[in-house]
């Protein structure tokens, strides 16, 4: 069954204002940029982000006042440190305030990991002493009724939709994802609805050819979008580069709250696509981001 | 002076590296000190990046993120982010790198937020894997730049512990972790633009171990927020030899971490 449509569809049917969603998954690559955008003109609301380093991904989506909490364990620009976007948030509730539930990249994991195993938390020892369980009102603390030691209980997150940009999919949400995946097969499994965004759309064959790098089960997933180049600033392995200097440019153009506008009106708003996006950066801008050298890997074998 | 600063604190992370360990890298300088430390005296050394990889060989081009798409070519193994944290959450990492941007004289660190937490002066982005590394590696080194404003008496907000502070159940240092449930670990070194600083592990503090060749310990004092205390064998930090410069000037050819 295809379950393919436009990034304005998918994004109007399974994200509603007020949804929690976990997306770039994967760190600094992967990151579906594109969902991101069309989040911001179709002025999705009150949305809890989702996520590990988020890098510009969440600053974008803050400044553009569609979330009204995040749980993430890094939010900025991964280029340039800060997000100006996500200070101006937390400093001084602009454009709205934020509600921030602190993590760290294994806790955020732990939690999508109790959350896809249908378990109320996951115990840790990271963290202990810091300040970010004093922070965050969802962790508990607790004695380990096995060995009587401390430990922090990371409660489940269960996001309403998760969004994940792989390479390559099939018309039903069958997906390849390779490289480093960060916590994307967590937030897969502990979603209630999937969102694949990929490179290129595939026959079923070539994906069921090796289940192995299947990223999670196709039965979550509600709709696959076929979004070339729908991850760029953030790299995607074996198709484009991460574009470096695009980082720098956002920091320096989101400086304040006009240019930061005046950004978002020029690289989202008045953009109505994602075809629209990579025209206007330019044929020059995209070849230079191409794969230089492709490097296959050894096919294996199924065979029986 | 032939070398720059970031190329001496390069010199000294990869110091920290010992043959056959298995190495929390983390981005710029740590990137190149691993690449450093592979190529002369830890051939043996193995890295982990919390983006959910690990490898022998330091990749073929230079990265600007870990994320970045040659840190997967010849990799070890790609995997996610609980893998790799949750390799080290096992204790299986003897050491971890991370940055900060305040410090204190237990070598707890800050990344999360200048003032009060409820009302923060300046928000920073957060913990990312600093907090895990700081508490599940086996041995922590620290690198950031060295000003009177970022070594501190007191963080603001501890993202990532070092060695706590003293309480009324007893002194900072391993005990305190002990204390608060942490497995192991603890700074062992930060590394900073003008000075090396090692740590007591029995009461937690600071010591400057180094300073660097053009400063003096008057003006590390100067620029350090806690009054100093010396290690025994206090000396001027030892510069990066031809073999290191010549190395790291191969891995970072143009100086984008390094100049």
């Amino acid at each position: 069954m295809s379950k393919r449509m436009s990034m304005a569809e998918a994004i109007a049917r399974y994200l509603p204002d007020g949804a929690s969603v976990a997306m770039s998954l994967a760190l600094e690559a992967l990151i579906p940029f594109a969902a991101g955008h069309e989040i911001i003109r179709q002025q999705k609301r009150d949305l809890t982000l989702i996520g590990p380093i988020s890098d510009i991904l969440f600053d974008q989506l803050i400044g553009a006042g569609c979330a009204a909490s995040i749980k993430a364990a890094w939010a900025g620009n991964v280029s340039e440190g800060l997000g100006y976007c996500y200070r101006r948030a937390a400093e001084k509730a602009i454009p709205r305030t934020l509600t921030i539930e602190e993590h760290s990249n294994f806790s955020i994991g732990l939690a999508l990991l109790a959350g896809g195993l249908g378990l109320p938390y996951v115990p840790t020892r990271s963290l202990l002493g810091s300040d970010i369980p004093r922070q965050n009102p969802t962790f508990h603390s607790a004695t380990s009724p096995f060995d009587d030691t401390p430990v922090l209980l990371i409660p489940a997150v269960r996001p309403d939709v998760t969004i994940i940009h792989t390479q390559r999919s099939d018309e039903d949400g069958n997906a390849h994802l390779w490289g480093n995946s960060g916590i994307s097969a967590e937030a897969m499994m502990a979603a209630r609805d999937v969102i694949i965004v990929a490179e290129e759309i595939v026959p079923r064959d070539v994906i069921l050819s090796d289940p192995n790098r299947v990223l999670g089960p196709s039965f979550k997933v509600r709709a696959v979008v076929h979004e070339p180049g729908g991850a760029h600033p953030a790299a995607v392995q074996g198709y484009y580069n991460r574009d470096h200097q695009f980082y720098h440019e956002y920091h320096e153009r989101t400086r304040t709250v006009e240019s930061y506008q005046d950004w978002l009106q020029d690289m989202v708003l008045s953009v109505p696509d994602r075809a629209t996006y990579l025209e206007k950066l330019g044929a020059e801008r995209i070849h230079g981001l191409r794969v230089k050298q492709h490097l296959l890997a050894a096919p294996v074998d199924y065979g029986y | 002076m032939d070398y720059t600063p970031q190329e001496l604190m390069v010199a000294c992370a990869a110091r920290q590296i010992r043959d056959g360990e298995r190495v929390f890298v983390g981005m710029r300088l740590p990137l190149i000190a691993f690449a450093l430390a592979k190529r002369t005296h830890a051939p043996g050394c193995i890295g982990l990046f919390e983006s959910g990889v690990i490898r022998d060989e330091p990749a073929a081009a230079l990265l600007y993120t870990m994320g970045d798409a040659p840190n997967n070519v010849g990799a070890l193994w790609t995997t996610g982010t609980v893998n790799v944290i949750g390799l080290m959450s096992a204790g299986e990492v003897q050491l971890g790198f991370i940055g900060g941007a305040e410090i204190d004289r237990y070598g707890n660190l800050n990344t999360s937020m200048i003032g009060d937490w409820q009302h923060p002066k300046v928000r920073l982005p957060g913990s990312g894997g600093g907090g895990d590394i700081a508490s599940l590696s086996q041995r922590l080194a620290i690198i950031m730049p060295h000003e009177r404003h970022r070594l501190r008496e007191k963080v603001d907000y501890v993202t990532s512990p070092g060695y706590g502070y003293p309480d009324a159940r007893g002194p900072a240092g391993m005990s305190w972790r002990q204390r608060v449930g942490l497995p192991r670990g603890g700074p062992s070194a930060l590394i900073t633009t003008l000075a090396l600083f090692t740590f007591d592990s029995s009461n937690g503090e600071a010591m400057l171990q180094s300073y660097h060749p053009g400063t003096t310990i008057a003006y590390v004092q100067e620029q350090t927020g806690w009054p100093l205390r010396l290690a025994p064998n206090c000396a001027e930090t030892i510069p990066p030899s031809t073999a290191e410069l010549r190395v790291i000037r191969e891995i970072d050819p143009e100086g984008k971490w390094t100049r």
